[in-house]
């Protein structure tokens, strides 16, 4: 075990896979100068330019190249810089990699992974801060992973390199710095599968990415009071169901909360999949927590408007238990 | 720009451009009545008039080499390779074609002969083709990647991503700039500025050169020399074939923003014709080239019977391939 960041933890987890299987390799701007977080710093010196490869900033040709590679057996791990930025690239992401498969009658694979470092962080505004995942939920073909400890950034990094399919993966700006065990030897993460981070009888909270602390916060700000039950869904397609629906069977109530705008959100789709199957066992009208529905905006006092805090979740959940 | 030589093949050579050139027209015809009839549901785009750029450049591919096309990719395909009955049998939307029915004229792709799939979206398949050649050069392979795609996608953010990506990493891709004058259903030149298509890619330094897209045996020379350079290391190439497209842009593009006096002149100047009549002059005699239309046309209807007979895909299939991880199962909507 050591102690890593969240960003050291994925950048072990590249320097691991890309030791392991030679046809794993990067792609992305200012990769060679480490990338602009320094996710990928050292790795030029031991992998060279080839596979730690430095792009101009050409995000529909980044992604876009990455499917033709991936496309010949090759396993691109793609870095958008932002997630903001790949919307350059949707048409290479979401009519190319997401649909040559299965297009193509099941020739070909796009064994790509697609890195969008997403979420508010340092007063970045509307075109830095967006956490987009739902759109990518919505797309048949790929999978989502938005990993929310160093751990999981680790485990879950390294299967969506040996993940056949594409697989976008959300890390959030502000978790770089969150430090945390990791077992450097420890297997892939199975992807698709959420994790309980803490016990409880009264409500279930699902939520993943950088709202986990919060929600933690607010756990924890309940103490003595209404009995939480945390699961961080670490995968968001496809998203852990069973253990979802099991929480929610013991508890009767479900409050999801994240960070991106709430209108239209993946949070709908965990409450609407709840209130199917499990309606008659709820026993409070279930719950989502996002931004309200404005770009993030740039002065903190303003940022603050999207931002949903330990208490507010603290808040949400007396109610619903009343 | 350098200006292609002018072209002296060996009249086999040609004969089999003649075969191929009949092959791709005979297959886009009947794919034109079977859509007319209503037996082919969605869009084609055919190119015919444009059968010598598919067989002048295939002809100087390896089987191991790869392609990437557009829309109008059918005369690519057989070029390339592909089962004409296969492909007319995707076209019907059946489990026999190239992919099961589930991708249509758009996405006929067939990886088997290096065909890495037509494309509905403009341009997009210039990254797949120069990401595809990036590959190949990551794995030490010798193969290379041709990308055809039209004058319209010129104009679209793909094409400069494209070419200079291919340039700044000298990857082994011959691009091959079908100009056929209409971007969708307007004149490209309208809509384009600058010197066209060679002049964008000379701007990036990749060497251009301009061929009579309707003279095969020029477009086999231009080819030859190009998949030579880029064989041989010699970095990205970009062949501009001049051509005309003779329908619209789609079947049921009636193209009436041209005259048909535009039309009847550029028929008189479509690459078959010309074909036939230098095989004529090297002494080839009519009834041999009628017989090899006539067979290229029984092929084909052939390729339509057996599409007409062939089955629907199952049901099951539409859940199939679509991810291994959360796999989608129709009980779990």
């Amino acid at each position: 075990m050591s102690t890593l960041s969240y960003l050291e933890a994925a950048r072990l987890a590249l320097a691991q896979e890309m030791r392991r299987d030679p046809l794993v390799w990067a792609l992305g701007e200012d990769l060679g100068r480490g990338g602009i977080f320094g996710q990928y710093k050292g790795l030029i010196e031991e992998f060279g330019p080839e596979r730690i490869l430095d792009t101009p900033i050409s995000e529909a040709a980044i992604m876009g190249t990455a499917v033709g590679a991936a496309l010949v057996g090759t396993r691109p791990v793609v870095e958008m810089r932002f997630a903001d930025f790949a919307l350059c690239a949707v048409d290479e992401l979401v009519n190319q990699a997401a649909k040559a498969r299965y297009m193509f009658g099941g020739q070909g694979r796009v064994p790509l992974v697609v890195r969008q470092p997403s979420g508010m962080w340092r007063s970045s505004a509307a075109q830095h801060s967006q956490s987009l995942e739902a759109w990518y939920a919505h797309i048949p073909g790929l999978v989502v992973v938005a990993p929310a400890t160093p751990a999981d950034n680790f485990g879950l990094l390294k299967a969506a390199i040996r993940c056949e399919d594409p697989v976008v993966y959300m890390e959030h700006k502000d978790l770089w710095g969150l430090t945390g065990e990791v077992d450097e030897r420890a297997d892939p993460l199975p992807l698709g599968v959420a994790r309980r981070v803490r016990e409880g009888s009264d409500v279930t909270i699902v939520t993943w990415s950088g709202m986990l602390r919060r929600v933690e916060a607010a756990a924890e700000l309940l103490d003595g009071g209404p009995s939480a039950e945390v699961i961080d869904l670490r995968t968001l397609y496809p998203w852990d169901r069973d253990l979802v629906f099991a929480s929610v069977r013991r508890t009767g109530r479900l409050l999801v909360v994240h960070e991106a705008v709430q209108t239209g959100g993946f949070g709908a789709e965990v409450a609407a999949s709840v209130a199917e199957a499990l309606f008659d066992l709820l026993r409070a009208p279930v719950r989502r927590l996002g931004a309200p529905r404005i770009p993030v905006p740039y002065a903190p006092p303003l940022e603050e408007v999207c931002k949903i805090g330990g208490a507010e979740i603290a808040e949400a959940v007396r109610a619903m238990v009343g | 720009m350098a200006e292609a030589p002018r072209a002296n093949l060996d009249a086999e050579r040609l004969l089999a451009h003649y075969r191929m050139m009949n092959r791709i027209r005979a297959f886009e015809e009947a794919a034109e009545a079977a859509q007319k009839s209503g037996e082919v549901k969605g869009a084609i785009h055919l190119s015919i008039g444009q059968e010598a750029i598919a067989s002048g450049v295939c002809a100087n591919l390896r089987r191991s080499d790869l392609i990437a096309s557009n829309h109008r990719g059918h005369g690519h395909t057989l070029a390339k390779g592909a089962s004409p009955a296969a492909m007319m049998a995707e076209l019907f939307g059946r489990a026999t074609g190239t992919c099961h029915g589930k991708g249509g004229s758009m996405h006929i792709a067939d990886f088997d002969i290096g065909m890495l799939g037509a494309n509905g979206v403009v341009g997009a398949g210039i990254l797949i083709a120069v990401g595809a050649a990036q590959g190949l050069k990551l794995r030490r392979e010798d193969r290379i990647v041709a990308c055809f795609f039209g004058d319209g996608a010129i104009n679209r953010g793909p094409f400069l991503e494209g070419l200079n990506w291919a340039k700044i990493y000298e990857l082994p891709v011959l691009f091959v700039c079908e100009d056929n004058g209409f971007a969708a259903m307007t004149r490209t030149a309208s809509l384009s500025a600058g010197g066209g298509p060679d002049a964008r890619a000379q701007s990036l330094g990749i060497p251009a050169t301009l061929v009579d897209g309707n003279d095969v045996a020029a477009v086999d020379e231009a080819a030859r020399e190009l998949a030579q350079r880029v064989r041989g290391g010699g970095g990205p190439q970009f062949l501009l074939a001049r051509t005309y497209r003779l329908r619209g842009h789609t079947v049921t593009d009636a193209a009436g923003y041209r005259s048909a006096e535009e039309v009847a002149a550029k028929q008189r100047d479509e690459p078959i014709g010309r074909c036939a009549e230098t095989l004529l002059v090297a002494g080839r005699s009519e009834a041999e080239l009628a017989l090899i239309a006539a067979e290229a046309r029984r092929e084909m209807a052939d390729a339509v019977a057996a599409a007409r007979e062939a089955p629907w895909p199952s049901r099951a299939l539409a859940w199939a391939d679509v991810q291994d991880v959360g796999s989608p199962q129709e009980a779990r909507r």
